[in-house]
C-alpha cells in the first residue's frame, strides 16, 4: 500500500460505516414495523423493502441536500435514509398527528416538505411525471438540482413510464430515474408481463443515458448512482439506473406468496446486501467485524424510540377530519397569487 | 366597457399572467406553433418563447402530472388541456395526485395548480369529443371547479384561479369562445366561488352554468310577458354556492336547474337533492331538470340539438313547473 492510498482507505472506512449504519437502520427500522403490524398497531397495506436496502442506501448517497425525492409506497427506506426522523415515521403508520405526514398518509404516504422528501405515491408510476415536473421547476428556476424518482419495474409495463422518460429526455431535465427491479409486479414476475426484459434498452431507447447494476451490492448502486447524478449535474438531461434486487419479505402483509419458488427466496438471500457488503469490507479491511455489533446497539435505540414517540403520540381529534382538503389560511396568505 | 369575444378575453386572461408573474407558464397540446386547438394562446409564443409556452407531446398523463410537480416546486402552471374529452387521459394524475397531495401530506404540499379545458356540445363533433365532465369533477373533494360564462369571467377568473394555492379546473365551453360580450375593464379579479344572479325574478330559479347560462337567459326573455325568471350562474360547481340557490328558491318557490350533463348521478341531482336537504318547505312544486339525454353525444345536428338543452325545452319545463300551482 502506498502512503498516498492511506487518505482513501480512511475515508473508505467513514464511508463504509456510514452505508451498513444506513443499511442496518433499513432493515431494523422494517423488522420492526412487521411486529407492530402483528401487534395490531400499524394497519392498511404495509410494504416492506427488506433485501433492497442497498440501492436507495446507494442511491441516497450520491444526492445532495438540494435535491428532491420522489419514491413508492414502498418508502419507508427512502424518507429514513432522506433524513425523515424514524420516530416521525414510525407516528405516522400510528396514525399520530406526530408523524410526518400528520397521521393522514400513513406507511405509503410519507412526505416531507423540509426534506424535500414529496412522497410515497401509491399508483404505480403515478410519481414519475410528478418527478418530471419537479425537475422541469428546477431548470426555469435555473438551478442545478436533481430530481431523483424510485419506482419498480413493474412501472414500467404503464403508459407514464414511457410519457415521463419521453418528456425528459425531449425537455433536457435533470431528473434521475432508479429503477427497483425486484422481479416482481406484486406477482406477476416480468418476463409475465414485459415483452423486453432489458429495461435499459427501453430508456436508452428515449435516448436517455442507462446503466444496469447489481441492485444487491450497495457500493455498485453507489457508483452508478454517483456517476449518474454527476452526468446529469454536467449536461441536465436525465439518467436511468435499473438495479436488480430482490424483495425478501411478501408484497405486502396480505400477501401469500403463491407466485414464487421458497427456493428462489433462499437463493436470493444468500446475496443478502447487508452480510454481503460488511463481508467484502472486512475484507478490504475497511470495517471490522466488531463494527457491526456497535452500529446494531446504535440502530436498536434509534428503532426503540421511534416506537416510544409514535405510542406517545396523540390522535387527531375527529372534529378536524376535514383538514387539509384545501390549504388552509396561513399557507393562502404565504403562498400569494399572482402580483 | 369594450366588447370582445370569449376568446379575447380567455387570451387576455393567460397573456396577463404570463407577463405578471414569471412562475406562470402555459403547458399544452398545439399551444405554441399552431396558436392553441381554440386560438386562445395564438402569438404567445414568439412573445413568451418556448420555455413558457410549452407544446407538449400527446402525452396527457405525463404532462399534467409534470405541471403538478411544478406546481409542488413553487411554479404557477397553467395546463390547457385540448378538451375536456383527454383530461380522462389524465383523470389519474388529477384525482391521485392534485387533489390528495396536500391531504395525504398533512397539509404540507399544496398544488398551486391551474388546468384550463374546453368542454362541452354544439359542434356536431360526436360522441368522443362533446362531453361534459365538469359535474364529473366537482365530486372530487380537493379540487376547485368553474365554469366561466361571461367575458367578464373569462377574463378575471383566471387571475383568482392562479391566486389560489390548490388546483382550480376551469371549464371553457367550445360554443362560447365566439360569444361577444362586454367586458368589466375596472375588475382585476373576480372571486372564484359564488354564484351569480344573471336576471332577477320571482317566479322561478332557472339554476345553470356555463354555455346554458345564455339559453336561460333566452328563455327568461322570452318567457318574460308570463311571468319573471330568476336565472342564476352557478359559476363555481366545487364549492356550490348554496346560500344563493337557497336564497333565490325561497323566494320563488320553484327551481329549474338546467345542465347539459348527463341526468343521472349529475351536478344538477347534486342541486336538486340540496335543495330538497335545506328548502323542502319552501318549494311549492318538485325541482325540475333539463338535462342531457341519456345517450352518447351523436352527430347529426337534428339529435345532437335534441341531444342537450334548448331554448324551448327550458321554457316548456319553465312554463309546466309555474303553471302546476298558479
Amino acid at each position: 500500500m502506498t502512503a498516498a492510498a492511506q487518505p482513501t482507505e480512511a475515508s473508505g472506512r467513514k464511508t463504509a460505516l456510514y452505508l451498513l449504519r444506513d443499511m442496518l437502520l433499513c432493515r431494523r427500522f422494517e423488522e420492526k414495523c412487521a411486529e407492530e403490524y402483528s401487534a395490531g398497531r400499524i394497519r392498511g397495506f404495509l410494504h416492506l423493502y427488506i433485501g433492497e436496502e442497498a440501492v436507495a442506501v446507494g442511491a441516497m448517497r450520491a444526492l445532495a441536500e438540494g435535491d428532491a425525492v420522489f419514491a413508492t409506497y414502498r418508502d419507508h427506506a427512502h424518507a429514513l435514509l432522506r433524513g425523515v426522523s424514524a420516530g416521525a415515521i414510525m407516528a405516522e403508520m400510528f396514525g399520530k398527528r406526530e408523524g410526518c405526514s400528520h397521521g393522514r398518509g400513513g406507511s405509503m404516504h410519507l412526505f416531507s416538505r423540509e426534506h424535500k422528501f414529496f412522497g410515497g405515491n401509491a399508483i404505480v408510476a403515478g410519481a414519475l411525471p410528478l418527478a418530471v415536473g419537479y425537475a422541469l421547476a428546477t431548470k426555469l428556476k435555473n438551478r442545478r438540482d436533481v430530481t431523483a424518482c424510485f419506482f419498480g419495474e413493474g412501472a414500467i409495463a404503464e403508459g407514464e413510464f414511457h410519457e415521463s422518460l419521453n418528456l425528459a429526455a425531449l425537455w433536457q431535465l435533470p431528473v434521475l430515474f432508479i429503477c427497483e427491479n425486484n422481479l416482481y409486479a406484486m406477482g406477476t414476475v416480468l418476463d409475465r408481463s414485459e415483452s423486453q426484459i432489458d429495461l435499459c434498452a427501453k430508456a436508452s431507447s428515449y435516448r436517455i443515458k442507462s446503466t444496469c447494476v447489481d441492485g444487491m451490492d450497495v457500493m455498485a448502486v453507489v457508483n452508478a448512482a454517483t456517476e449518474a447524478v454527476q452526468h446529469i449535474r454536467e449536461t441536465g438531461a436525465p439518467a436511468f439506473i435499473e438495479c436488480q434486487t430482490y424483495r425478501f419479505r411478501a408484497h405486502s402483509m396480505f400477501d401469500p406468496e403463491l407466485y414464487r419458488d421458497p427456493e428462489e427466496v433462499k437463493r436470493w438471500k444468500l446475496r443478502d446486501p447487508i452480510p454481503g457488503f460488511l463481508s467484502k469490507s472486512v475484507a478490504a479491511g475497511q470495517l471490522l467485524t466488531t463494527d457491526l455489533e456497535l452500529l446494531e446497539k446504535e440502530v436498536a435505540v434509534i428503532v426503540q424510540e421511534a416506537v416510544a414517540f409514535a405510542e406517545r403520540g396523540t390522535l387527531e381529534p375527529v372534529e378536524d377530519l376535514l383538514r387539509h382538503v384545501y390549504s388552509e389560511l396561513e399557507i393562502r396568505q404565504s403562498v400569494g397569487g399572482v402580483k | 366597457m369594450k366588447e370582445i369575444t370569449y376568446r379575447e378575453a380567455c387570451h387576455d386572461a393567460v397573456r396577463s399572467a404570463l407577463l405578471a408573474d414569471e412562475r406562470v407558464f402555459l403547458i399544452g397540446e398545439d399551444i405554441g406553433s399552431y396558436g392553441g386547438c381554440y386560438a386562445v394562446s395564438r402569438g404567445m409564443l414568439s412573445e413568451f418563447g418556448p420555455q413558457r409556452i410549452r407544446d407538449a407531446p400527446l402525452s396527457e398523463s405525463a404532462f399534467v402530472g409534470a405541471a403538478i410537480g411544478a406546481a409542488m416546486a413553487g411554479m404557477r402552471p397553467i395546463v390547457e388541456l385540448m378538451t375536456v374529452n383527454f383530461s380522462l387521459l389524465a383523470l389519474d394524475q388529477i384525482v391521485n395526485n392534485a387533489a390528495t397531495l396536500l391531504h395525504m401530506s398533512g397539509g404540507q404540499i399544496n398544488v398551486p395548480l391551474v388546468i384550463r379545458m374546453a368542454t362541452g356540445a354544439g359542434r356536431q363533433l360526436a360522441a368522443q369529443h362533446s362531453h361534459s365532465w365538469e359535474g364529473w369533477y366537482a365530486h372530487i373533494p380537493g379540487l376547485k371547479i368553474v365554469t366561466p360564462a361571461t367575458v367578464d369571467d373569462a377574463r378575471w377568473m383566471l387571475q383568482a384561479a392562479l391566486a389560489d394555492p390548490d388546483p382550480v379546473l376551469i371549464f371553457e365551453h367550445v360554443t362560447l369562445y365566439n360569444e361577444k360580450g362586454a367586458l368589466n375593464e375596472s375588475l382585476t379579479a373576480v372571486p372564484l366561488p359564488g354564484a351569480a344572479i344573471r336576471r332577477p325574478g320571482n317566479d322561478l330559479s332557472i339554476i345553470t352554468y356555463g354555455a346554458c347560462v345564455n339559453k336561460a337567459l333566452r328563455a327568461a326573455t322570452e318567457l318574460a310577458e308570463k311571468f319573471s325568471c330568476e336565472v342564476i350562474d352557478l359559476r363555481s360547481l366545487r364549492p356550490l354556492d348554496d346560500a344563493t340557490m337557497l336564497a333565490s328558491v325561497r323566494k320563488t318557490s320553484r327551481a329549474l336547474i338546467v345542465d347539459e350533463g348527463w341526468k343521472s348521478g349529475g351536478i344538477s341531482a347534486e342541486i336538486s337533492a340540496r335543495l330538497m336537504e335545506q328548502a323542502f318547505y319552501a318549494l311549492d312544486a318538485p325541482v325540475a331538470r333539463v338535462c342531457g339525454a341519456e345517450v352518447p353525444i351523436p352527430y347529426p345536428k337534428h339529435l345532437e340539438d335534441a341531444a342537450i338543452p334548448q331554448v324551448a325545452a327550458i321554457k316548456k319545463a319553465a312554463e309546466t313547473l309555474v303553471g302546476s300551482h298558479e
